[in-house]
């Protein structure tokens, strides 16, 4: 009996030794300074995951294409990341290790509002410019010159997101008149939905229900009937993809025939999503980024979601890629543009040169306006139409999700009312 | 442990901190070292009711967010320096510590474990709907520019969390050296005997419960100044709930030193695996690594140091 | 806006909602109601039941039910497995509460990650004919979607009741936490009754999981967001009470769809814990206990 607890306890400590040694490696500081190096914190476990880890897969492939080409000023291209957990409180140690042990040359953000916020203070003292990825107004208040979202929003976020939405319904005949908006409990939709109140507002329409459910809901009837019973002739949803696809269910359980259905559900991009839901989507109207439709051909942009497929399956990762990888990899174009345009690695000259060009990537050509937004916003209303089956292959045909609205990139038309379009 | 030599242990903590700090220039350090130190105090905050008194408790995440929220409500309506946010901080959670000892006298073991997950849940509900301190949509907090003797705010921080550490375990040192202690003791290893005994449960058990949930309220008020924007999700996190359950007892619960070695290796474990395997790896470790302790070491370090020297603990 | 139809379709909404949250506690209250169990595991043992319904039905077009039931004596042989590892480790030397607990957060964390190696981070569902239709009584419509999961969470509870209350075995798993020295008289070794028990509470995952991945998406770190609420509904229901459980569910289902339907969904899952705090306030055997 002595010896087994001899054992286990030397097996113990010696488990604690090779910790102690580990940390010690720690402060190893990364070899060579050959490479230009982008250092970042990415979503790759925790709630956000399933979309960090497609967007790191953009930006793998990006870095990739750059050293194919033979790098940036001629020098390669290295990603240094690591996984911030969607915990906020890992942000600023992650990015004082990237910048200050690391030695990156450049910072972009990671994934959403709330990892974006943390590094915020980081970046703005040591005066860097610092590409975002798809955060809802993390610069309002601050007004920092070396912030950049590709997220295509435009200049007042959470109202040019939430706007398209209304506008389209607002040219419907029979006019709508009522609206219902609900959403999570979470950042994105408490945001969303202040933009679309204030859009509400703007447009004359009348608002009968407003309400916020946790995002651990399980049973979305109730909600759904509740709204069903307002009678409204709008119901817009801002919610994240368990209670998008919850939503919908409900929706076609009680029988949700509104005259307009949709708006902001995030989710409804996802093959997961997508196959499983299937007709159960016919006539939803919603935001998305980028579909494969005629009118989106942007140069570039089949070919990485070819390549972008082939990986994705063997990471457990969305199938279809078109939601955030495309941006994740635009927002690394544009950076590289800027060095290669102004030829230096200085933080300044390189925002200056951000802010002044209209650049050309694989989402089409980006332009930001003085608050690091984007100068018009390009949120697109889709409708899904005419799906019959859960096949996956429909999704990446044109044909499904024509673009509604705006008219630059319109592939098709609004069935109107919701119902009709579900009797395909 | 005699109180010299406790004051000869203090004072070589503050020396190697202030050590660090001349020879620190990273910034990234003190980030990672403010949050090692944060988990010595919850995890010792969390011992003086869990391993002294044997009361388990599930809401840390409850008295620690409670800490930051007050702190962001003071920043934001009267913009109060951080020594006031300490104080208010420690005062608000001790002050649910209290009602919670208070409520659950009834409740023996689990149940108590059980009332205070409850409770971290309805209060992550009150702050998802709280506008004021940002709701849902979560706050950002400047953290000051500027702060006189230390280069930066993050070196004072730093220097903040240490006093911090120093205060928790001078305080469970305390605790467990006198009557109190004694008192807890009886507690947890038969409490209907300790009543029996004439030994004031009750009071000793608010006792605790208060001075452990200031403690870890007071572990909170600063992190709005850290990670500067503060969203529910993330200052209700399970990971509080887990590590200072887990860093107790990794370490020994019976002294105030376990839950320092816990925080300690268990901290800074987690913080090299964040900059190095950085992936779901994570969290498979700590899995296992709590799973392995827990078989191989149910005692704690402390345990394993005194069988490997020979004796046998009673 | 106090509508009856409303009132009637929230109840019933309630009602089987409450259903799939016995589900899903079931197995908590055997483990920790009867046997003192801290499994704060369970439900990513009910998420590894969702994958497995998900896993069958992607590849073998399998109804999630069926999936469920035919995986039920592979989830009672992982609990035997995990109680074995369990009494080994804690029980024989007396130290459960705390070491156990913090071995089954290892446990959650090892399956949790486990999952998500495996199958990634995208959401999964499955693919049923009646998920999705509904069906109408007079003013109340009723989800299969939900119907289903209720009416299957019934029998299982039935079920279980039955097992617990008429087979010697059954009554052997309740005696042991009463009197194990009694049950030794009559001749029935404690820990292999705790072991079938145990084996018992990881089995209904399987189902429960089933069920799970019948409402709505799942991915692994879900599991957390259970936790609270299982324990919340063994607790309520009175420790190892079988149709406590249920009643309790219930009550916790109603109340979160009464507040959803008339007060704003924002509160109903504060509604639920602060009735469970009353409730342990005022009566902390919970409402069923002895």
């Amino acid at each position: 009996m002595r010896h087994r607890r001899r054992w286990t306890s030397c097996a113990v400590v010696g488990a604690l030794s090779v910790t102690l040694v580990l940390s010690a490696g720690w402060g190893a500081v990364a070899q060579g300074a050959e490479p230009i190096k982008i250092g970042f914190g990415m979503a790759l476990t925790g709630g956000l995951a399933a979309n960090g880890k497609a967007a790191l897969i953009g930006m793998q492939l990006w870095a990739e294409d750059v050293n194919k080409k033979g790098g940036i000023l001629g020098r390669p291209v290295e990603l240094v990341y690591y996984d911030d957990q969607t915990k906020g409180a890992t942000v600023p140690g992650i990015y004082t290790k990237l910048l200050d042990v690391d030695k990156v040359n450049f910072v972009v953000s990671g994934y959403g509002t709330n990892l974006i916020a943390p590094a915020m203070p980081i970046v703005m003292e040591r005066k860097l410019v610092f590409p975002a990825l798809f955060g809802l107004a993390n610069n309002e208040k601050l007004n920092y010159p070396g912030y950049f979202q590709i997220m295509p929003a435009g200049p007042r976020p959470a109202l040019d997101w939430t706007a398209t939405f209304y506008e389209l319904a607002i040219k419907q005949t029979p006019r709508p008149q009522t609206v219902a908006i609900v959403g999570a409990d979470a950042e994105y939709p408490h945001n969303a939905m202040a933009g679309a109140r204030e859009n509400i507002k703007r447009l004359g329409f009348k608002l009968v229900y407003d309400s916020t459910y946790p995002p651990t809901t399980v049973d979305f009837t109730p909600i759904v009937r509740s709204i069903k019973a307002l009678d409204p002739d709008i119901v817009a949803v801002y919610s994240y993809p368990p209670d998008s696809a919850g939503m919908v269910l409900a929706a076609h359980e009680v029988g949700l025939r509104p005259k307009m259905f949709g708006a902001g559900m995030v989710g409804l991009q996802f093959a997961a999503l997508l196959t499983k839901l299937g007709p159960k989507l016919n006539g939803i109207v919603n935001y998305d980024f980028w579909v494969p439709e005629p009118t989106l051909r942007f140069p570039g942009i089949e070919e990485f979601l070819q390549r972008y497929q082939a990986k994705a399956a063997s990471a457990g990762v969305d199938p279809l890629g078109y939601y955030l990888p495309p941006w994740a990899y635009a927002y690394l174009q544009v950076l590289a543009q800027a060095i290669e345009g102004t030829k230096s690695l200085d933080q300044q000259k390189v925002a200056d040169y951000i802010h002044k060009t209209e650049f050309d990537t694989i989402v089409g050509k980006v332009r930001f306006g003085a608050n690091g937004e984007w100068l018009q916003p390009r949120v697109l209303q889709i409708q899904f139409q005419g799906i019959e089956t859960t096949d996956i292959e429909q999704f990446k045909q044109p044909g499904k999700r024509p673009v509604l609205y705006p008219e630059k990139y319109k592939s098709g038309n609004l069935i109107y009312p919701y119902a009709k379009a579900k009797i395909q | 442990m005699r109180g010299r030599t406790f004051g000869l242990v203090v004072t070589g903590i503050v020396v190697a901190g202030v050590s660090f700090m001349r020879l620190g220039a990273n910034q990234y350090y003190y980030f990672a070292a403010y949050v090692i130190l944060q988990y010595v105090v919850l995890a010792t905050a969390w011992n003086i009711l869990g391993g002294y008194t044997g009361y388990v408790n599930f809401g840390t995440p409850a008295f620690f967010a409670l800490g930051a929220y007050t702190s962001v409500a003071l920043i934001k309506g009267f913009a109060a320096p951080l020594p006031v946010l300490l104080a208010a901080g420690a005062a608000v959670a001790g002050l649910l510590g209290l009602g919670i000892g208070y409520l659950t006298l009834r409740l023996r073991g689990v149940f108590f474990s059980i009332a205070t997950l409850a409770l971290a849940v309805v209060l992550q509900t009150m702050a998802v709907n709280w506008d004021y301190v940002g709701g849902a949509r979560g706050i950002s907090v400047a953290r000051p520019a500027r702060v006189p003797f230390f280069g930066s705010y993050v070196e004072f921080l730093f220097a903040v969390m240490l006093l911090l550490a120093v205060l928790a375990i001078a305080v469970a040192w305390w605790i467990e050296t006198s009557r109190i202690g004694r008192g807890l003791a009886a507690i947890r290893d038969n409490e209907e005997a300790a009543e029996c005994m004439g030994v004031p449960t009750l009071r000793l058990k608010l006792i605790a419960t208060t001075v452990s949930g200031s403690l870890m309220g007071i572990a909170g008020a600063p992190f709005p100044y850290y990670v500067t924007f503060v969203e529910p999700g993330s200052a209700f996190n399970l990971d509080y709930a887990v590590n200072s359950l887990a860093m107790p007892m990794i370490g020994g619960t019976t002294t105030w030193v376990g839950p320092v070695i816990g925080a300690i290796l268990l901290g800074t474990a987690q913080q090299v695996a964040t900059v190095t395997i950085s992936s779901a790896l994570n969290l498979l470790i700590v899995g296992i690594i709590l799973v392995a302790f827990v078989i191989l070491a149910p005692e704690g370090i402390l345990g394993l140091v005194q069988r490997l020297k020979g004796g046998a603990r009673a | 806006m106090l509508s009856l139809d409303l009132l009637a379709n929230a109840v019933v909404a309630g009602i089987l909602l409450g259903g799939f949250y016995a589900a899903v506690s079931l197995g908590v209250s055997i483990a920790f109601g009867l046997l003192d169990i801290v499994n704060i595991a369970h439900p990513v043992f009910v998420m590894l039941g969702a994958y497995a319904a998900y896993v069958t039905n992607t590849a073998f077009g399998l109804d999630p039910i069926v999936a469920g039931v035919v995986f039920t004596p592979v989830f009672y042989g992982i609990g035997v497995v995990v109680y074995r590892v369990y009494y080994v480790s804690f029980e024989k030397k007396g130290q459960e509460s705390l070491r156990g607990l913090v071995f089954f957060f290892g446990v959650l964390f090892i399956v949790e990650v486990g999952l998500t190696l495996k199958y990634g981070v995208d959401y999964r569902l499955v693919e049923a004919a009646y998920i999705g239709e509904s069906l109408q009584i007079g003013p109340v419509g009723i989800a299969f979607r939900l119907l289903v999961p209720g009416v299957v969470a019934v029998l299982l509870t039935l079920a279980l009741y039955l097992y617990l209350g008429k087979t010697f075995v059954g009554r052997a798993i309740q005696a042991v936490s009463q009197d194990s020295l009694a049950l030794r008289l009559v001749g029935a070794d404690p820990v292999k009754v705790k072991r079938v028990a145990f084996g018992l509470a990881i089995a209904t995952a399987s189902l429960a999981g089933a069920l799970l991945i019948m409402i709505g998406p799942v991915e692994p770190s879900m599991n957390r967001e259970y936790i609270g609420r299982v324990f919340a509904v063994a607790v309520l229901g009175g420790m190892g009470s079988v149709g406590g459980t249920l009643v309790a569910a219930v009550i916790l289902g109603v109340a979160e769809s009464l507040t959803s339907t008339f007060f704003g969904p924002s509160w109903s899952v504060a509604v639920s814990f602060g009735l469970l705090l009353l409730v342990l306030a005022v009566r902390p055997a919970g409402l069923f206990g002895r």
